[in-house]
This record gives structure tokens, C-alpha cells and sequence, in this order.
């Protein structure tokens, strides 16, 4: 009995390593936490896209939990999300904006055309500060606390569900 | 396949020189779709100018060594995306400023994590990534060697009571009841 199941063995670490490769099918392999998560976030000084003379610093983000959304008008899928960013806005969630890689012209013109949730919008056309937050396509959006540490990270499209489910209950928790 | 040996020589000769016109055409789309593949890779190298060979050199391991965060499974020295481009030029500018390639490789994990080594790094975190395969490995040596053993005790052992009676028995058989000899 016990010679039957030591002949187990195989079988089972079979079942067990067949198992956790069937998980990894259904991951997703773009979405993956931050390596900025529980840090500062990164220093910059940008202009907004509103005011090219304004002079903005991480401080901007101090003092009130906030949404940082990387957006550009070159990427469709931020088109997509609009709603639910005006959704968050309506919620009473500070939305800012950073416009990345983009030029003043075609941020302004996606804002009139798809609507602005944004308080303000860092204007980043060299992708300075998208390098510094790490980010590898648009949209991306970081939770920032009322401290300026970064909470949360949400790569790539924010569905209608994922404001219920997961950025509302995030935000709640860091207000 | 039977039907070949019953053609004549000249359909055979013919079947022949059809099969390798085939395989020519073949090599030679292959080799054109192979060109065609290889050359936005080519695309995505910038011609860099550094003060000295082994700055080049690094870069050119630098970047073959660092994953792009937005591809699945390629360099930043082999990526088209805009994020590879940033990040080479980032590679070429933190060597201009004589930073070590650790250096640089921390700068890079810093923002976009540690996928972007693709030779993860020995520490607490990694132990498991590191060690399970030396360890399977190890186990592996173990079971084998003990499993040899036993079969060798098991070969060299005592023949019991029994076994010994049914030998006495065959050895000790009378000559006439060997009957094919």
C-alpha cells in the first residue's frame, strides 16, 4: 500500500505543475504591479496644457488623494475611458491629468471633443515624467495619497466596473 | 508509393525534377519572408557615437539585456516601441555620464520593476526562482543514488530458506531426469 502511493508521487506533482501553467494561461501578462508603489512620487517641474507659463511640482499633489491619469490624444483607448473618468470626477475623486508625448494643440482639442475631468493637466511632451513613473503605454493611472505617496496602479483601460469595484473602494481607503 | 515502380523512366525523371523545382521556389520565398522579418529589427538601432569602444560595447549589452516593459519577450535593443527607444537613449545617456551598469540597470528597475532584467537578481525574493531548480536537482541526485543502492543491496543479499531448498533441489537433481541432454 504504501509502494502504491509512493508510485502517486509523479501523478501528483504532475496535476500540481499542470495546474499552476493553467493559472498563468488566464493572467494577464501587461498588467503587473508598479515598481512604484508605496514611493514618492517622482519630482518634476512641468507647465500645464492649459497655461504654458504655469510652473508646477510634486507638491501639486499633496494634501487631497488623488487620481493621476496619463493620457495622450494619440491613444485610442483614452478615448474609451473618458466616461468613466468623468464618472470618477462626478464621484468627487481629484482628477489630474498628464498629457504624455502630445502637443498643446491635440490635447486641448481631445479635451473639448471628449470632455475634461481634469482640475489640471501636466503638459509632458517629451515623456519626462511618464519615464519617471515608469510607464510603457497610455492610459496608465497612479493613486496618489494625501501624502504624495503613490497607492495604486491601474495599467491600461479603466472599465465602467473597475470604477465600483476596484478605484472607488481604493480611493475610500486612502482618503 | 507501390505505383513509382511501375512508371517509366522518364515520368519518374520528370516527378523528380518537379520536386526540386518545388523545393527551390520554396528556399527561395523563405529566404525572402526571412528578410522581410529581419528588417524592422534592424530599424529599431539607432547609430550611436560613444568616446570609446568599451562604452559601445556596454551599451550593446545593456541593451540586449534589459526587457522592454511594453513587449513580451524583447530587448530594448531589439524594440520598436517608443518606450525602448526612451529607454535606450537613457541607457546611452547614464553611460555618457559614467554611470556603472548596475547602476543604470537600478535606474531602469527602479521605474519600470524587476521585469525589466532579464537576468533576475539573487536576493530574498528570487531565492525560490534560484534555488528550486539546484535543489530539484539535488533531490533528483538523491533519489537515484538511493534507489541504486537499494538495488544493489538487493541483488547481493542472502537467498532465503526457501529459494535455497528449490536450488539444492535442481542441483542436486539424478542425471537421468535431465531428459534433453
Amino acid at each position: 500500500m504504501k509502494r502504491r502511493l509512493l508510485l502517486a508521487i509523479p501523478l501528483l506533482l504532475f496535476i500540481a505543475l499542470a495546474a499552476l501553467l493553467y493559472r498563468g494561461l488566464s493572467l494577464d501578462p501587461s498588467s503587473r504591479d508598479s515598481a512604484l508603489l508605496a514611493r514618492d512620487f517622482p519630482a518634476f517641474s512641468l507647465s500645464s496644457l492649459e497655461d504654458p507659463e504655469a510652473s508646477l511640482d510634486a507638491s501639486l499633489l499633496e494634501g487631497e488623494v488623488t487620481l493621476v491619469n496619463v493620457w495622450g490624444e494619440w491613444c485610442p483607448t483614452c478615448k474609451q475611458e473618458m466616461p468613466q473618468l468623468l464618472d470618477l470626477a462626478a464621484r468627487g475623486v481629484r482628477l489630474v491629468g498628464v498629457d504624455y508625448k502630445d502637443s498643446r494643440e491635440k490635447g486641448r482639442a481631445f479635451l473639448e471633443e471628449f470632455g475634461n475631468p481634469f482640475e489640471v493637466n501636466l503638459f509632458d511632451p517629451e515623456g519626462e515624467l511618464g519615464f519617471e513613473l515608469g510607464v510603457y503605454g497610455a492610459p496608465e493611472t497612479f493613486l496618489v495619497d494625501a501624502d504624495g505617496v503613490i497607492r495604486y496602479h491601474h495599467t491600461g483601460y479603466i472599465t465602467p466596473e473597475d470604477v465600483t469595484e476596484t478605484i472607488m473602494p481604493e480611493v475610500r481607503k486612502w482618503q | 508509393m507501390a505505383m513509382t515502380a511501375t512508371a517509366s523512366p522518364s515520368a519518374t525523371l520528370l516527378a523528380a525534377r518537379r520536386c526540386l523545382g518545388f523545393t527551390l521556389l520554396a528556399a527561395l520565398l523563405l529566404s525572402l519572408l526571412m528578410g522581410l522579418c529581419a528588417e524592422p529589427v534592424r530599424a529599431a538601432v539607432e547609430v550611436r557615437d560613444f568616446d570609446s569602444p568599451v562604452t559601445a560595447e556596454r551599451y550593446r549589452s545593456l541593451t540586449g539585456a534589459l526587457r522592454c516593459p511594453k513587449c513580451q519577450n524583447q530587448a530594448i535593443g531589439d524594440s520598436n516601441s517608443p518606450v525602448a527607444k526612451d529607454m535606450r537613449e537613457r541607457v546611452a545617456a547614464l553611460l555618457r555620464e559614467g554611470r556603472s551598469d548596475r547602476e543604470i540597470q537600478d535606474f531602469m528597475v527602479a521605474r519600470f520593476g524587476d521585469y525589466v532584467l532579464y537576468n533576475p537578481r539573487l536576493e530574498d525574493r528570487t531565492l525560490l526562482l534560484w534555488g528550486l531548480p539546484a535543489t530539484l536537482v539535488l533531490l533528483g541526485g538523491v533519489l537515484v543514488a538511493l534507489i541504486v543502492r537499494r538495488r544493489r543491496r538487493a541483488s547481493a543479499r542472502e537467498l532465503s530458506a526457501d529459494e535455497r531448498a528449490r536450488l539444492d533441489a535442481l542441483l542436486n537433481r539424478p542425471p537421468d531426469a535431465s531428459g534433453d541432454h
